[in-house]
């Protein structure tokens, strides 16, 4: 057998994520960690970066890069209290870089924290009851759920399902408590892992809710998915999906994007072992000496899913149903008021790229904060990157909506369906990873494709454009109609032909463009699709009806 | 074929059998001179026996049972100014046919004054009047009860100093007096010289030769002087003849947003003419920017055309303020003729001995065109030139090994660039070199530090304490050890402000930290936390292994900042030696004394 990856050897020996953390967060003389505690940290919730817009003139220097540090909270169906965003909000201004960021899995990151301050950043966050156990690394990830919260008492259900299998899944280590809150230390051996056993996982492991008709979680980009199925207003159960996953390398066919198999129908009391089957199965059977070919989505793709679905059975001593019928509409977010069932009203705020900050003419960080002050319900993070105040009462709306305005936190909102609905990763500077830019680029690229909209009369015309620094595919462009994928400075991938239900995959189109060329290449497009667009037809299903795009068919 | 019969030939072999290089080398040199002396009186027997020759070479050999010659000049030099006034009176006494011995304090055994019959004394002043470290054991043995009653011995003092600091001179004088009192005999009065120490010293040496052959002129032997041929072909490039060498680059190593620039430059050095070791420094002369030297004129009122006489040669004002005198270093004589001329009271007060302290702080803060502007008055050209001293190259530790880095020399230079009084003030020569560009020639040379040197023996650890570009040297040192496959271990401990904004050549310690090849690093950042840390708090916090390792046979080297680092270093090694070493406070310094005589302390400080 091929050896083990490096990372598996860091884990073993870590002594339950411990490794050499105290002494390296204590190394006085540098900014960073000793090169195995980096992959520990991640399953402590943060990662090692450094700013790439002056590696290169530090290495000049001769000065070690800037090394900062990037926190993940664990937000299970990005629920979060209004005192909760106060606390996460004071630390983005004391300690990281005065932003919040949030996440295509429905959670905060902060960004820029220097090694110094991880401490007192991780301890003001558990005060504030929340944690960063597991949102990196090789473990079950911030388990996502549809964040459009109250429109059956079912939602409120899965919302709180969400949140016991966030639980269920967790590392059971003291490590965290001992690094980061001071819980006494370890004496003996480091206790055992009911669950995932001292290596943990081969690789990240993502697991999400939806409720249809909203596929806001793109459900079929996660290793373990569940589809609730929610009859006359009940949660019935839920369809499980197993094997998805975007992420890919360039110019190495044995990676790709894939989206996740039905594999059939749970009741909810089965759905914890059912989920603990899933991950134990590809605890043991996934490919450990390959970090390229480690996630679920390849154990299912070489061994077949009659063999998984049968191995999972067995392990959760039940047997899966045969998937119920549902139907997704959207895996956009829906903006402004929406009423729910219990008569309280929810308000979605667009947040470009999910980085809410300080502008001076949008100074959106301070808005929130002060809505926070006043808020009696409670905000969601959506994985589309946005906001939603939710549960207001009726009466409060007018004081939520005066502070929305002062704020202009409004302001994105009556913009194109394409600005509202774009997704953008945060590459450049603090992803080490990234090849082009992204997150920054965003405004730039959206212009320029408004005016190509403008130029044949279909701005109004909803529109998915995703785009990455990188084939990673984190804004999950592999779904988006249009899809740009970074490459290298100012060059992209361009993929196209997914819907806009996160149900079929957009291909690769042209490789390798900047900007003019790939604008070339979509104002023809643009301009055959608004003179032969079928009514209401998207621009993704038209792309394929046409046969302008080719590829593996897809429903 | 061979002047020798076989028998003389084989007495001879005997004789050379094992003798190191350096000692081979003189014995040619001390044969040259029998050769002439014969030559010239036909005397057949040498006089080694009565008294051994001291070669005049730059780092004289260790110290002897008794008086080598009848005169023996003993200097105390930190940065080499009174080794070479003492090599320059060896000359000239030997020239004059007296024998001399010129010996570093350093390798001169106190005791051995009692049985010495005629002393010359070249001192420097360091620190905050403190002698120089060559020069400590020598001083403390004198100025302690121990010292012997001297009452056979005659004198003379020669003092180096800065009038800029309180303390002027404070080591030479100390000594003068203090011999006196220990029953010597004083030949002449001390001569106390400033920074510009050419007027004073020269006179000085003449005197001394003179005195010398006055007293035992006729009891003297004659002798042919010896002139012991030197092991490189070619000199070193010194003051005297400095080399034009190319700057290769030139980068800033401190982060955009760091308090200082500090460039660390590279240098292509020509040939063995610049052979220089870690602990060396490279001098560099400059000239004054143009910017600066316009202020001056300014401020004067003067013409800067106007052709100007001192010292027998002619320039033009701006000639002269250009490159031929300081325009930014303050010299005390400024201050005294700027007084007379302005008759102001605050300048009169500064020149007062009380408040030398002050003159001093307002001379690391002031630059010359600060005083002129502030305390205007009338000049004239003449008057002016002689109110400042010669510009002076300005010396750079060496930052590398020529055994890893081959045809280059690296300095690490931080770059003087402040305003005052909302006027630009840049430091001349570290501001030049930072704006210079690589192709870019300078005139340069190279100052050795025989007492700053990694140990010969390779297997023992070695402690470098460098904040700032006091870090500079040990880079070369690690440098050279790593290239000498040196077993011993090697510790840094550095300091600086902020970590990610200046800690020097950190990647590289890293680095070097990864291979193995530095086996300890502790640092220090004032700025990174709440409460100021120095290198000083790392020393003691880790006291306990510094002792261990000092009980090992380590040697302690100490860079950077004379005016407050060096001294907190030294009380802090004290302190450990004294507490990790069950030790009085007294007894801990003689120890760290003991480590400076056997140059396993040795600092460099500016
Ligand atoms: C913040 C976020 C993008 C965003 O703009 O919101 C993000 C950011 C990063 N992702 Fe991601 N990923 C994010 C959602 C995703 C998604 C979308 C999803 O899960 O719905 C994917 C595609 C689905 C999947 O996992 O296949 C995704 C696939 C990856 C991959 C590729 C995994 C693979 O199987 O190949 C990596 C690289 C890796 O794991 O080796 C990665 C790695 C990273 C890292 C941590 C880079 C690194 O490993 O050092 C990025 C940090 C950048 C930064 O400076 O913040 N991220 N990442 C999302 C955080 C989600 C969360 O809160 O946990
Ligand atoms: C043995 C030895 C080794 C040395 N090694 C190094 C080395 O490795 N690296 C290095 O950088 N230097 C080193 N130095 C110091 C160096 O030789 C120069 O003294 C230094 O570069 C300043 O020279 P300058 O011509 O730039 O400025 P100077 O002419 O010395 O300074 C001009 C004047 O500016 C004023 N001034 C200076 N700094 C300030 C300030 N911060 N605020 C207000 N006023 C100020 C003072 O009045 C000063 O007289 C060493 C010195 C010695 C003796
Ligand atoms: C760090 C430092 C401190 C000095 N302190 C004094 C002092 O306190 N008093 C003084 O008269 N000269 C002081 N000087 C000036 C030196 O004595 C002067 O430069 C002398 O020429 C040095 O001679 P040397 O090279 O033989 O050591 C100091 C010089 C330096 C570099
Ligand atoms: S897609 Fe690539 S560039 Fe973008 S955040 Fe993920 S890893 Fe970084």
């Amino acid at each position: 057998m091929t050896e083990l990856s490096a990372v598996e050897k860091i884990k073993a020996e870590s002594r339950g994520l411990r490794g050499t953390l105290v002494d390296s967060l204590a190394d006085p003389a540098t900014g960073g960690l000793a090169e195995s505690d980096t992959q520990l940290l991640r399953l402590h919730g943060s990662y090692q970066q450094d700013d790439r817009d002056i590696r290169e003139q530090r290495r000049l220097q001769k000065l070690e890069p800037l090394w900062r540090f990037m926190v993940r909270l664990r937000l299970p169906g990005g629920v979060c209290t209004p005192a909760q965003w106060l606390a996460i909000d004071a630390l983005a201004r004391a300690h990281a870089n005065g932003s919040l960021r949030l996440t295509t899995r429905q959670t905060f990151q902060l960004h820029g924290i220097a090694k110094g301050d991880l401490k007192p950043t991780l301890a003001a966050l558990n005060a504030a009851l929340v944690d960063t156990v597991a949102t990196c690394g090789d473990v079950n990830r911030n388990v996502v759920a549809s964040s459009n919260p109250v429109e059956s008492p079912a939602h409120a259900e899965v919302a709180e399902w969400a949140r016991r299998l966030s639980e269920h899944l967790l590392p059971r280590t003291r490590a965290y408590h001992e690094i980061w809150l001071d819980g006494e230390k370890l004496t003996g051996t480091p206790e055992v892992e009911p669950i995932y056993g001292n290596t943990y996982l081969p690789r990240k492991f993502k697991t999400a809710i939806a409720i249809p008709p909203s596929n806001d979680v793109d459900v079929f980009a996660n290793d373990l998915g569940f589809i609730a199925i929610v009859e006359d207003g009940r949660l019935a159960g839920f369809n499980l999906t197993v094997g998805g996953g975007l992420g890919a390398t360039h110019g190495d066919a044995a990676t790709y994007p894939r989206l996740a198999d039905v594999a059939g129908f749970l009741t909810p009391d089965r759905l914890l072992a059912v989920a603990e089957a899933v991950l134990t199965t590809q605890r043991d059977f996934g490919d450990r000496t390959n970090r390229k070919h480690a996630r679920l989505k390849y154990t299912i793709a070489d061994r077949g899913l009659a063999w998984f679905v049968a191995e999972v059975e067995r392990r959760a001593e039940c047997k899966l149903e045969p998937a119920r019928p549902f139907a997704f509409t959207s895996n956009g977010d829906r903006f402004g008021w929406l009423r729910g069932f219990d008569g309280r009203w929810h308000r979605t705020l667009r947040i470009p790229a999910g980085r809410i900050v300080d502008r001076f003419d949008l100074p959106w960080l301070t808005g929130f904060r002060e809505i926070a002050k006043v808020h009696t319900g409670d905000f969601r993070i959506t994985p589309n990157q946005n906001a939603i105040i939710a549960g207001v009462d009726a009466s409060a709306r007018q004081a939520i909506d005066e502070l929305i305005s002062r704020f202009r936190l409004d302001a994105t909102e009556h913009l194109s369906p394409l600005r509202r609905d774009a997704l953008a990763c945060v590459a450049l500077p603090t992803c080490p990873l990234a090849m082009a830019e992204a997150e920054r680029y965003l405004p730039q690229l959206l212009s320029r494709v408004e005016a190509l909209l403008e130029r044949h009369a279909i701005s109004h015309v909803p529109l998915s454009l995703r785009i990455t620094g990188c084939p990673n595919g984190c804004a999950r462009p592999y779904l988006a109609e249009i899809g740009l994928i970074g490459k290298a400075a100012g060059r992209y991938n361009l993929h196209l032909g997914g819907d806009a239900r996160g149900q079929r995959l957009a291909v690769l189109h042209r490789e390798n463009l900047d900007e003019a060329a790939f604008l070339a290449e979509l104002d023809g497009l643009l301009r055959a699709f608004a003179s032969e667009r079928a009514d209401e037809e998207r621009f993704g299903d038209f792309l394929w009806r046409t046969g302008r795009i080719r590829g593996p068919a897809r429903a | 074929m061979l002047p020798l019969d076989p028998e003389r030939a084989a007495r001879l072999d005997t004789l050379i059998e094992d003798l190191d290089p350096a000692t081979l080398l003189w014995i040619s040199g001390y044969t040259a001179g029998l050769a002439a002396e014969r030559a010239r009186s036909g005397a057949r027997s040498g006089f080694l026996a009565q008294s051994l020759v001291q070669p005049v070479a730059p780092h004289a050999p260790a110290t002897r049972a008794t008086p080598a010659s009848p005169v023996t000049v003993i200097y105390g030099s930190q940065t080499g100014n009174g080794r070479r006034v003492a090599e320059r009176l060896g000359r000239g006494l030997e020239a004059s046919g007296l024998q001399a011995t010129v010996v570093s304090a350093a390798d001169y055994s106190p005791k051995q004054l009692a049985q010495e019959r005629f002393v010359y004394l070249v001192a420097s002043t360091h620190g905050d009047g403190d002698p120089p470290d060559d020069a400590r054991a020598l001083f403390e043995f004198l100025t302690s009860r121990r010292a012997p009653r001297l009452p056979s011995l005659a004198y003379a003092v020669l003092a180096l100093g800065d009038s800029s600091y309180p303390r002027f001179c404070h080591t030479g004088r100390v000594l003068d007096e203090r011999l006196a009192e220990l029953g010597a005999r004083r030949l002449f009065a001390r001569v106390d010289c400033d920074v510009d120490l050419e007027p004073k010293a020269a006179p000085w040496i003449d005197q001394a030769v003179g005195a010398a052959r006055g007293e035992l002129g006729t009891e003297a032997p004659r002798l042919a002087i010896v002139t012991p041929l030197r092991p490189t072909a070619a000199p070193l490039a010194s003051r005297d003849q400095p080399l034009e060498v190319e700057l290769l680059a030139n980068h800033r190593i401190t982060a955009r947003n760091a308090d200082r620039d500090v460039r660390h430059v590279e240098l292509a050095i020509p040939d063995e003419r610049f052979d220089y070791e870690p602990g060396d420094a490279i001098g560099v002369f400059v000239e004054n920017p143009i910017a600066a030297v316009e202020r001056i004129v300014e401020l004067t009122a003067l013409d800067p055309a106007s052709q100007v006489t001192v010292d027998g040669s002619t320039h033009s004002l701006r000639s002269w303020l250009t490159s031929r005198r300081e325009i930014a270093r303050i010299a005390r004589p400024l201050v005294e003729r700027l007084a007379e001329r302005s008759g102001d009271r605050q300048l009169a007060g500064w020149l007062a001995p009380e408040s030398a302290t002050e003159l001093r702080r307002a001379f690391s803060q002031l630059q010359v065109a600060d005083l002129l502007r502030h305390f205007p008055a009338a000049w004239d050209p003449e008057a002016l030139v002689r109110a400042l001293h010669p510009l002076a190259p300005r010396l750079y530790s060496a930052a590398s090994s020529r055994r890893q880095v081959g045809g280059e020399a690296h300095l690490t230079v931080a770059v003087i660039d402040y305003r005052h009084d909302g006027e630009r003030r840049v430091g001349p020569a570290s501001w030049q070199i930072s704006i210079a560009s690589p192709g870019a020639r300078l005139r340069a040379f190279v100052e050795p530090n025989a007492r700053f040197r990694v140990p010969t023996d390779g297997s023992r650890d070695i402690i470098m304490i460098g904040p700032g570009t006091g870090v500079a040297p040990f880079r070369g040192f690690v440098q050279q050890r790593v290239a000498d496959g040196a077993r011993g271990r090697n510790w840094l401990i550095y300091g600086g402000r902020h970590r990610e904004r200046d800690f020097l050549y950190q990647a590289e310690w890293q680095e070097t930290l990864k291979r193995r090849q530095l086996h300890r690093l502790d640092v220090a950042f004032s700025r990174d936390q709440a409460d100021k840390v120095y290198v000083q708090h790392r020393i003691r916090e880790h006291g306990r292994e510094l002792f261990a390792w000092l009980e090992k046979g380590t040697s302690v080297y100490v860079c950077g900042d004379a005016e407050r680092m060096a001294p907190d270093v030294h009380a802090a090694l004290i302190e450990v030696i004294a507490t990790h070493g069950a030790r009085s406070a007294e007894d801990a310094a003689d120890y760290l004394n003991g480590l400076a005589q056997v140059k396993r302390y040795a600092r460099d400080v500016y």
